[in-house]
């Protein structure tokens, strides 16, 4: 089991030859969203509260709770090993309309939370991209969003919740309870325990609708003044062109939104209707449909500014409205890859990371970039902090896709930077631990039976099977 | 919210809203995934609702989350309702807490282990007994109940495994097949009297009862499911097929005959 780095760094399917890839062994039970890597694991659902540790009683082997397999890369995979899955504890537990929290058992998916606060008049404190993700998921990843820069990542507004480890011990955890586990746990990647239920404290809001504004720019440069002049607007992120060089090289277009302050309805989303229906084959994404979409993005708009309002699921949702839309990238997948570099080298290192994407000429649409604010995260391993995140994705071709991913990876390094663990599927241990230097405490406070893939990647830790 | 929003179809037929929001609702077997599905879409209409289970905790979980829900009114008790001793003082004491009762809905049952039950006669014994013999006495008080009353809806989980037997659970389909042939008697009994009687026969659906069945990623999602329930109660339909495609295959399978029926695996 044991691997060594050198192994973890070229996957058998991307060796640097030109030679086709293997076919992808069949589907596993489990996947994660970026379909790559592929485990086989045991799936046992979790459906009570008091499932865990009960499900697991007399096994031997390591367990990992995963909620719905958005991660993209193997925080959510355990090869070989048993995947306690925890969509059925999705139950409420209280709800107070005085002070906006809500108490659930930590399977409830952030679509669930939103059918049930919306219609009150409550919307989530922090989402992220999918709605598509478990409330102990986003625990776990500690998540962030476009309102990062006021509102900081989705840990700061859990209030409480309860750890359960395998030995049957139960904790809560708070700022003031358990601090320690409180902050292992939130980003923890689900490995201090099982988390059966926790508080969010939901925010108040009048309308479904937001009130959007869209601003062009070309370059780093106007990006960075927009962000300024933004400072204070509650969401703001950037769609970045990463096909482009030249005169046009990181155009892109400004996003901010605001909740709607004009009262207006607050009824329940309808259910998405479209499921991309197969897997597209390896060459529907090239760099000229990608480029071609990416040119069609940026002219969607014909005014440089322009102001609209928008319902939430299209603005915070958009790729929700088609189910499985990852199947776009084909059978092998995709790889993510975000960063975050801290302010003081952020601009070079944005722009010489875009400028080896737009080189490598392997296409990424809908890149996000995003400045994060300085709202410090409660969690031990929170992934961001105060600087410039970017996030692309990339199919998955042999030969290319991984040495790039590699090369960008060490360029965050060079800048101070970080890579985010919930998307990632490549970065190998020796950067792992320097991006991370405080994982050792993590390891400390691990529950001995829970580990996941990524977890053994980056470490070096394997359990037994 | 909008002032200048047409009226919805809610509040134009106020009346019906009127009737589910005071609607009382006897759930037995209330933490089965489909109740609870069931109950999740009657507590957000604001139903009145009675809950029996017998795991404790359970269904305390499966109680809080309905009240959060906006259920008007949650009452809970812990019986195994395989004690059909117990049935009578049940029955009357969850419709005292409710003040009466519109609906009952009876979603237990057991799965059972199809070759535990080829050779342990008590096994077999056990699905009949929790899936057929507690349901009819169950019903038969509960019959009797709204038929004094001339009102009332008897909303029972059967099974399209009860329409015919299969070698793979003919035990279980044997319960089943035994509650809808007496369910279908009781409408012809009670209807006349002003009560509903509505078999639910559902397909394989998602839930703990199915988990880790092969193919149960493709088994329905139990929360549509719980969708045509509630509509197939409030219709007064008679009988359900859940998803419906299950009608017509189940007309094709019982029509198949047993020459060539006894040679299939099914």
């Amino acid at each position: 089991m044991a691997l060594s780095t050198a192994e973890l760094e070229f996957p058998a399917e991307t060796t640097p030859s030109d030679s086709p890839a293997p076919t992808p062994p069949p589907a596993p039970q489990f996947e994660s969203w970026g379909r790559y890597p592929r485990h086989n694991a045991r799936v046992i659902p979790l459906n009570w509260r008091s499932d865990f540790p009960a499900a697991i009683a007399g096994m031997q082997d390591s367990v990992l709770p995963v909620g719905m397999g958005r991660s993209y890369g193997d925080v959510c995979l355990l090869k070989d090993g048993i995947l306690l899955q925890t969509t059925g504890t999705d139950r409420l537990i209280a709800f107070d309309p005085a002070t906006g929290i809500l108490t659930a058992e930590a399977g409830i998916s952030l679509a669930q939370v939103l059918d049930f606060a919306v219609p009150r008049g409550f919307f989530l404190p922090v989402t992220p991209g999918t709605k598509y993700v478990t409330l102990g998921g986003a625990i776990a990843n500690d998540i962030h969003g476009k309102n990062h820069h006021v509102a900081g990542t989705f840990g700061c507004h859990v209030t409480q919740f309860e750890l359960v480890r395998s030995d049957g011990s139960r904790r809560l955890c708070s700022l003031n309870e358990n601090p320690e586990w409180f902050a292992a746990t939130i980003g923890g990647m689900g490995l201090t325990g099982f988390i059966p239920w926790a508080s969010l404290r939901l925010i108040p809001i009048v309308s479904r609708a937001i009130d959007v504004e869209y601003t062009q720019f070309h370059g780093i440069d106007e990006f960075l003044a927009l962000t300024q002049r933004y400072a204070h607007a509650t969401y703001t992120v950037s769609w970045v062109d990463v096909t482009s060089t030249g005169r046009n090289f990181a155009r892109g277009v400004f996003m901010s939104g605001e909740h709607a302050t004009v009262p207006g309805e607050l009824k329940p989303s309808p259910e998405p209707r479209l499921t991309f229906p197969f897997d597209a084959p390896a060459f529907a994404l090239n760099r000229f449909s990608v480029a071609a979409f990416n040119t069609l993005f940026f002219h969607k708009q014909i005014h440089a500014h322009k102001s609209l309002v928008q319902d939430y699921e299209p603005y915070f949702y958009p790729l929700d409205a088609v189910l499985h839309w990852n199947r776009l990238y084909g059978k092998r997948g995709l790889l993510q890859f975000q960063y975050v570099i801290p302010w003081e080298h952020a601009r070079e290192g944005t722009i010489a990371i875009l400028r080896e994407v737009a080189k490598s000429g392997l296409a990424s649409f809908l890149a996000v970039l995003k400045a994060f604010g300085d709202i410090p995260s409660p969690g031990l391993m929170s992934f961001p902090k105060p600087g410039i995140t970017l996030a692309l994705d990339f199919p998955i071709k042999p030969g290319k896709s991984f040495p790039l991913f590699d090369r960008l990876a060490d360029m965050t390094l060079e800048f101070g930077g970080r890579l985010y663990p919930a998307k990632d599927a490549a970065m190998t241990a020796a950067q792992f631990q320097t991006f991370y230097p405080q994982w050792p405490r993590l390891a400390r406070m691990r529950d001995p039976l829970i580990t996941s893939s990524f977890w053994e990647r980056v470490t070096g830790d394997t359990h037994n099977v | 919210m909008s002032t200048l929003a047409p009226p919805s179809p809610e509040t134009s037929s106020a009346t019906a809203a009127l009737t589910k929001l005071t609607r009382k609702i006897l759930v037995l077997g209330a933490t089965s995934g489909i109740a609870e599905a069931t109950c999740r879409i009657w507590a957000s209409q604001g139903a009145q609702l009675f809950l029996v289970a017998r795991n404790p905790e359970k269904l305390e979980a499966v109680a809080a989350d309905l009240r959060a829900r906006g259920a008007a009114y949650v009452g809970t008790a812990v019986a195994d309702l395989d004690d059909t001793d117990r049935h009578a003082d049940l029955l009357s004491h969850a419709i005292n807490s409710l003040t009466g009762m519109d609906v009952a809905y009876l979603a237990h049952g057991i799965l059972g282990d199809q070759p535990q039950a080829e050779q342990d006669f008590n096994h077999a014994a056990q699905i009949i007994h929790t899936n057929f013999v507690a349901p009819v006495s169950l019903l038969t008080w509960l019959a009797n109940f709204c038929v004094q009353r001339h009102a009332g809806t008897l909303a029972v989980i059967s099974s399209v495994a009860g329409d015919r037997g299969r070698k793979s659970n003919y035990v279980y389909g044997a319960s089943k097949a035994g509650l809808s042939a007496f369910l279908g008697g009781l409408r012809n009994r009670i209807d006349r009297e002003g009560v509903n009687v509505l078999t639910i026969k559902p397909g394989p659906v998602k839930t703990a009862m199915t988990a880790g069945m092969k193919g149960s990623e493709k088994f329905a999602d139990p929360n549509k499911v719980a969708a045509s329930i509630v509509k197939a109660i409030d219709s007064k339909a008679d009988n359900l097929y859940v998803p419906a495609i299950w009608q017509p295959i189940m007309f094709v399978i019982r029509n198949i005959p047993d020459r060539i029926f006894k040679k299939l695996n099914l």
